[in-house]
């Protein structure tokens, strides 16, 4: 028998902590104020969940999330790893444990001390990220350690064939800070950043420049999934999961999957978005806004394209004219990214997805019925497509 | 290394040493005089007339003349004495310091030192030094290796029992990341230069690194079907074969694609530094760095050619050259 998980699951409850480079407080107590924050919203108590499930990234363990919150019995947990990829691969996780009634209500967090403690841009050096130690070998002695240094490789690839230029990467990051300005929650907020001030910012690892790259955030952000006919009695409207799928691509490296035929799109963003779409029925064409993963600026451009808003090698022309922005033509991380807002690995995402649906954002679009929401890029990887029930 | 049990063992001796004073008080060989002040302020090319010249000195707010402060220890130490006999057997300081050699940790190094004055010292003082080991970190982590950080604070006073001063003195007792040869007591070990990291080496990498070493590029290639591939796996991905062996690369490739690291620095690696994905002429295409030519004049397409090349004494590296 086959199971669709379409529409069988909606997300009840969003919570999260303030975001900042310095929360003064353990990992544990950020992952419980946001998954304390995400029942309240939801108007659920811990009692009420028997599910759990993180990035493998997370130091905190579930069962100390669950002791920590006052959380009981739990009947399911479980963990994605591949960094940001994850972001949506936990909701998969969620939205499985409840469409086979293997749980009725999971409590999806993350939440890190990324600025203050661990800082994943200073890279592998650290002995962070992957007990992949052969893999690593290839790019150690070389000097490519960092996140940056990875993306930035695609990206010189990239704008080579299809004729992108800086200014189209500038372009993605303008969008996205107009968000953040009106946000209070965000780092940049009422701080503008101008196409001029982009290109002026100093290299991190040509041809990105600082501007090119996210935040990188102390916080905690979760989420409640739960069935329908359950969300339908809470506080707030639910936002039905309507498709959510995962994959890894063939010749599959974690961020350096330089060996490919072509590096210039992403394999495993399309499996995703191929199987999301049939999941849902829907099309690009459903989609009122999104959100898109953007640890860096080229990464969403490949997306847009993985996902169909445009032909391979066009994004650089569908973001212009501010596109992107809350009024144009695909209203884009509305609450400012991980460029602008924070970066919380796709999860601070997923909670604006639901405030979309809610019609609760601060950048709120007009119409609402559909909203994208994607994970990291270069990994192995994620998305779903939520919508009003 | 040491075991937990042992770990813990060392740990409560050492909080046994604190709050405690290092030994009986030192009292100085000499009373402050203007001979050892005209020296040190020879050695430290300091030419205060209030340490140097009566007259002036008598002239000035001291009404005489006074030593400088930061002499303040130099009035208590035992000269050569103190560098070649073992010490007292009741110096508490060294035992600790042996007791932390005997654990493992036999390296140290002066990290801080504080000092305060009540008064200026003049000709005739005679200055008394007690020590006490104030605090004892927990084990640390640091830069120059593993080890304990000792607080010890010093009280100076003057003949009538008053205080002149004070001291405080922080070392670790340490041991080194890496011992090229082994540390001395007393001897501070030089913090290595920072080189480029290492590949960590398995089963299914050490063959080619040790290709690089004998000044072979290596590709991965099937046995049963020829395949090549890089970076290498244990199993071919087309023909899942565990057959294998290393050819011999010509070197000569194409800029597939580039990057320049500028942000963060890492230590070890010259910034800006350029790295790119070459594609062999063989197929494969591996990740290195571009020599010969400035980062800026990098560009995909271009032709270049590895020559294996040293890049500190004991690190070789394929550097791919451009050509043509």
């Amino acid at each position: 028998m086959t199971i669709t998980l379409k529409d069988r699951t909606a997300i009840a409850g969003i919570g999260q902590t303030e975001f900042s480079k310095n929360s003064g407080r353990s990992e544990l107590q950020l992952a419980a104020e946001a998954v304390k924050a995400a029942l309240d919203d939801a108007g659920l108590t811990p009692a009420d969940v028997d599910g759990m499930t993180t990035f493998t990234l997370d130091t905190n363990d579930e069962i100390e999330v669950a002791r920590a919150v006052g959380i009981g019995d739990l009947k399911f947990f479980s963990r994605v790893p591949h960094g940001g990829g994850a972001a949506i691969g936990v909701m998969l996780q969620a939205v499985m444990a409840v469409a086979t009634g293997v749980a009725e209500t999971v409590v999806v967090y993350r939440a890190f001390n990324e600025r203050s403690g661990r800082r994943y841009s200073v890279g592998i050096a650290e002995g962070i990220v992957t007990p992949d130690l052969i893999h690593w070998s290839w790019y150690l002695p070389f000097g490519l350690l960092t996140p940056a240094s990875w993306v930035a490789m695609f990206t010189q690839r990239y704008m080579h064939e299809y004729g992108c230029k800086p200014t189209d990467l500038a372009q993605v990051a303008v969008s996205t800070r107009r968000h953040a300005v009106d946000n209070p929650n965000a780092f940049f907020h009422g701080k503008t950043l101008s196409l001029e001030e982009h290109q002026a910012s100093r290299w991190i690892v040509e041809p990105l420049r600082l501007f090119d790259c996210c935040q990188e955030s102390d916080g905690g952000c979760a989420c409640i999934v739960t069935t329908p006919e359950r969300a339908r009695d809470l506080r707030h409207p639910p936002a039905l999961i309507r498709g959510v799928a995962q994959a890894a691509g063939r010749d599959q490296e974690n961020m350096t999957s330089f060996y490919r035929p072509s590096i210039s799109h992403l394999p495993e963003m399309d499996l995703v978005a191929e199987q999301m779409w049939a999941m849902s029925g829907l099309s690009h064409r459903d989609v009122d806004a999104a959100i898109i993963y953007d640890a860096f600026t080229p990464i969403v451009l490949w997306q847009l394209e993985s996902f169909g808003f445009c032909e391979r090698g066009e994004a650089k022309d569908f973001v212009k004219d501010g596109a992107l922005e809350v009024d144009g033509h695909l209203p884009c991380n509305t609450h400012g990214g991980q460029l602008s807002e924070a970066y919380i690995h796709g999860m601070n995402g997923v909670n604006e997805g639901v405030r979309l649906i809610r019609g609760t954002s601060v950048n709120q679009p007009e119409k609402n019925d559909h909203v994208l929401v994607t994970a990291g890029v270069g990994v192995p990887t994620s998305a779903m497509i939520l919508g009003k029930a | 290394m040491l075991t937990a049990e042992q770990k813990q063992e060392l740990e409560a001796k050492l909080q046994a040493y604190v709050g405690r004073e290092t030994g009986p008080p030192s009292v100085g060989p000499d009373l402050v005089n203007e001979p050892m002040i005209r020296h040190w302020c020879e050695a430290m090319g300091d030419e205060n007339p209030v340490y140097l010249d009566p007259a002036a000195a008598k002239e000035s707010l001291h009404g005489g003349l006074v030593a400088p402060p930061t002499m303040l220890q130099a009035w208590i130490m035992r000269g050569m004495p103190m560098a070649e006999l073992p010490g007292d057997g009741d110096d508490r300081q060294l035992q600790l310091h042996q007791l932390l050699t005997e654990s493992g940790y036999p390296s140290v190094v002066a990290t801080n030192c504080e000092q305060e004055y009540t008064r200026y010292l003049v000709p005739g003082d005679q200055v008394t030094a007690r020590t006490m080991v104030e605090s004892i970190s927990e084990e640390k982590a640091t830069a120059l290796g593993v080890g304990y950080f000792i607080d010890t604070r010093t009280t100076f006073t003057d003949q009538d029992g008053r205080d002149v001063g004070w001291m405080t003195f922080r070392v670790l007792k340490f041991r080194p990341h890496e011992q090229p040869k082994p540390a001395e007591e007393g001897v501070p070990a030089a913090a290595a230069a920072p080189r480029r990291l290492r590949a960590p080496l398995g089963h299914d990498n050490a063959w080619w690194w040790e290709g690089i070493d004998r000044g072979e590029l290596l590709i991965q290639e099937c046995k049963a079907c020829g395949a090549l591939r890089h970076p290498p796996r244990p199993m071919c991905g087309e023909c899942q074969s565990l057959e294998w062996k290393g050819r011999v690369s010509a070197g000569a490739g194409t800029v597939y694609s580039w990057v320049v690291l500028h942000h963060p620095p890492i230590p070890g690696y010259e910034f800006p530094l350029a790295v790119a994905l070459i594609e062999l002429d063989e197929g494969t295409r591996l990740v290195a760095n571009v020599a010969g030519c400035a980062p800026s004049e990098v560009h995909i397409g271009q032709r270049v050619q590895a020559r294996i090349e040293n890049v500190d004494e004991e690190l070789k590296l394929p550097m791919f050259y451009p050509v043509g």
